[in-house]
């Protein structure tokens, strides 16, 4: 829907008239909602980590080292203290040294300020594969020595590092928020738009099928589905089963929203203008009607996101989606399930907070999507 | 509005079949039935098996034959007998092991709902009368958290803070001397003194959609002609408040319980996990995994039929404070 600008028969044409695309007006109307435009950029961040894994995450996700289980975050530190009292500039983490709790007769690690690791960022590292197929064999951050501990964000039971895990699963949560809801959006826009096209009781019977999966709650119905899984399934197997899971419940919010699109843009103008030009039905929906609803759409489908995180989050949680040796953040949280580990380790609830912001900014942006969705309303 | 309810009753009725197709659905997943699980317990355990029993269990769940038939066989012990079928891992009758952790559920979730409307309400009027001020702007950011934060998060979070500072761990709902007495005055504080932690944490994301929805509706109420007139009449500012925006208010607060009580349902599963709460949740869980397939049916089912009455119940109470939907609908 471009902006049509009438020029007066007679009327000395304007020296420039700008136009500007549907996407331009969307765009700048996006802008004025600062909180998704800074919401925007963080869920890129965490897209970029999740495209960059290999490269981002310091160690294999899956190297454990059991000299040191649960060992601390040891943080990055920027600046070192010269021998003659200056300071210089240098990335470090600190070592680590033992102590026995007298009470609980228990080996614990603290942090040893005197033991200064150097990290090198842009390190060499054994070679590897970007995302599968890039050979490369330098990682964004590395220590020196690969014997020395660096455990930027901690370690977990088996001294796995705890940022190289995050990282990973970073990757694996966030895409089965888009495989899900790609699917979700197939299958709502297809059922959602041919109720809406052809109402009557096709249109009925599917509203009375959405309204049910709605009413139903969801965590049992999905904790049934997912339980139904073979155990011997592969990792990828597993990954696309959950994803077909959780869309099978998730189209029903996408379907209800291209429904009411269409129903209010069946009676337009344009619609009958093409009926009546003789235009197949598939062609009057794939041409004239989704193009004209594709931003509503997005917005929609970028809110449906956060939902399917979190429920794969919650399924992997409880161990019945995702299994562990695949990381995602589901897998991850399921570690600090028991309070004795989390008052030893409460650096496993790192996923979390993870959770939290990538479902914020989602949402926010999701929301500020919505509005810009309309460049001309308002 | 006696059509009214003869119609919601109906409809009822058929989600409520819809409920039970999916519940056995589930029950049907696995692959295997659970006579062969059975079996292969019973002799991993060195148990052995008598031939008449397993010929007597294949006819009362009628294995082998056709899905609907199977699934008659099902529906109409429940309905005729209330019998839910066996529970594998138990070895006792479904229904002897979930009316207990049901009840808890009833009472855990609807605590759950009280404490959401209790402090929504208020809440949700002062940030709609005091619009743009600190506290509807700290609600609004304490809102998006509360409804960004998943439960089990917060419960673990909850779990975590409460060991670090008070040094006791949180979780169940009653202490061992109080689990199995009858109901009595100390055991409703021992009740007290542990459920506030679920209660809360389930209520949490609730509220915030309830302030957001209260406030966007009051707001639109306070702009009306009606309200300026009331005003003018020289009514306290409370009363103009609370006599007519608030009530034209609270209708689609209402009908928020239909879906508000599926999402409730949903999260008190996973909570009940963490905080260890005697309810369905940590069942259904544990049957699922050792696919102890009618009890876990059993379960998903019996949660759908609550939230399926939870929600007819919403619809009445509306169609009972609006008498649009009451004589529109005929």
């Amino acid at each position: 829907m471009a902006v049509d600008t009438v020029v007066p028969a007679g009327h000395v044409a304007p020296a420039k008239l700008k136009r500007e695309s549907q996407l331009a007006l969307m765009w700048r109307r996006f802008k004025r909602h600062q909180l998704a435009v800074v919401s925007l950029w963080i869920v890129v961040f965490f897209y970029l980590v999740a495209a960059f894994a290999e490269f981002l995450a310091p160690t294999d996700p899956s190297a454990y080292s059991a000299r040191y289980t649960y060992a601390p975050p040891q943080g990055l530190q920027f600046i070192v203290a010269t021998e003659d009292g200056g300071w210089a500039f240098q990335p470090h983490v600190n070592g680590y040294k033992t102590e026995v709790d007298p009470k609980a007769m228990r080996r614990s690690f603290v942090i040893d300020p005197e033991v200064i690791i150097p990290v090198q960022f842009f390190a060499p590292s054994e070679p590897y594969y970007l995302a599968g197929f890039i050979p490369m064999s330098i990682k964004f951050m590395g220590v020196e020595n690969p014997r020395d501990p660096f455990y930027v964000l901690g370690a977990d039971r088996l001294g796995r590092d705890m940022l190289s895990r995050l990282i990973h699963g970073t990757r694996i949560s966030l895409s089965i928020g888009l495989a899900g809801v790609t699917l979700s959006l197939f299958f709502g826009i297809v059922i959602g738009g041919f109720a809406g096209y052809y109402g009557g009781w096709f249109d009925s019977s599917v509203m009375r099928v959405v309204e049910f999966i709605r009413s139903m709650p969801t965590i049992p119905l999905w904790l049934g589905l997912a339980a139904a899984l073979p155990k011997d399934w592969s990792a990828l197997q597993t990954y696309f089963a959950i994803t077909i899971i959780l869309s099978l419940i998730g189209w029903t919010e996408l379907a209800r929203v291209v429904r009411g699109r269409f129903l209010s843009l069946r009676t337009e103008d344009f619609v009958t203008a093409a009926q009546l030009d003789g235009a197949s039905d598939w062609r009057i929906v794939t041409r004239h009607m989704v193009p004209s609803f594709t931003s509503h759409i997005i917005a929609a489908a970028t809110l449906a996101i956060p939902g399917m995180i979190l429920a794969e989050t919650a399924l992997s949680f409880l161990g019945l989606g995702l299994q562990p040796p695949i990381v995602s953040w589901g897998t991850l949280l399921q570690e600090a399930q028991n309070i004795r580990t989390l008052a030893t380790a409460p650096w496993l609830l790192a996923p979390g907070v993870c959770v939290v912001i990538v479902i914020l900014s989602l949402n926010f942006f999701g929301d500020g999507l919505r509005d810009a969705a309309d460049p001309h309303g308002r | 509005m006696l059509r009214f309810v003869f119609r919601r009753l109906i409809a009822m009725v058929l989600t409520l079949w819809a409920v039970s197709f999916v519940a056995f659905a589930i029950i049907q997943l696995p692959p295997g039935d659970y006579l062969t699980t059975y079996l292969a317990t019973l002799s991993s355990n060195g148990d052995r098996v008598d031939p008449a029993t397993i010929e007597a269990l294949r006819q009362q769940y009628g294995f082998g034959e056709p899905y609907i038939v199977q699934y008659w066989k099902w529906i109409s012990g429940i309905l005729g007998r209330g019998d839910f079928g066996q529970s594998f891992e138990w070895k006792a009758p479904v229904t002897t092991l979930i009316w207990g952790r049901l009840g808890n559920s009833i009472l855990v979730e609807g605590l759950a709902v009280l404490v959401m409307w209790f402090i929504a309400l208020p809440i949700g009027i002062y940030v709609a009368v005091k619009k743009y001020s600190l506290g509807d702007y700290l609600a609004t950011v304490a809102g998006f958290i509360g409804l960004a934060i998943p439960n089990f998060l917060l419960a673990l979070l909850l779990m975590y803070l409460s060991f670090v500072w008070f040094g006791t761990t949180i979780g169940g709902l009653f202490s061992s001397e109080f689990e199995n007495a009858r109901w009595s005055l100390p055991r409703l504080w021992d009740f007290f003194s542990h459920a506030w932690a679920p209660i809360l944490v389930l209520a949490t994301a609730g509220t915030a959609e309830l302030i957001r929805i209260l406030r966007a509706n009051l707001l639109d109420e306070l702009k009306k002609p009606y309200v300026t007139t009331a005003r003018a009449k020289g009514l306290p500012e409370w009363k103009v408040v609370l006599k007519y925006p608030v009530r034209v208010a609270l209708n689609p607060l209402v009908s928020t319980i239909g879906w508000l009580l599926p999402a409730l349902v949903s999260s008190s599963v996973i909570v009940s996990v963490v905080l260890n709460l005697p309810t369905a949740g940590p069942l259904l869980l544990r049957s699922l995994t050792s696919q102890d397939m009618y009890l876990a049916g059993a379960i998903i089912m019996l949660l759908g039929v609550l939230t399926v009455i939870g929600t007819l119940i919403s619809d009445l109470l509306l169609a009972w404070i609006d008498p649009r939907i009451r004589y529109g609908s005929k």
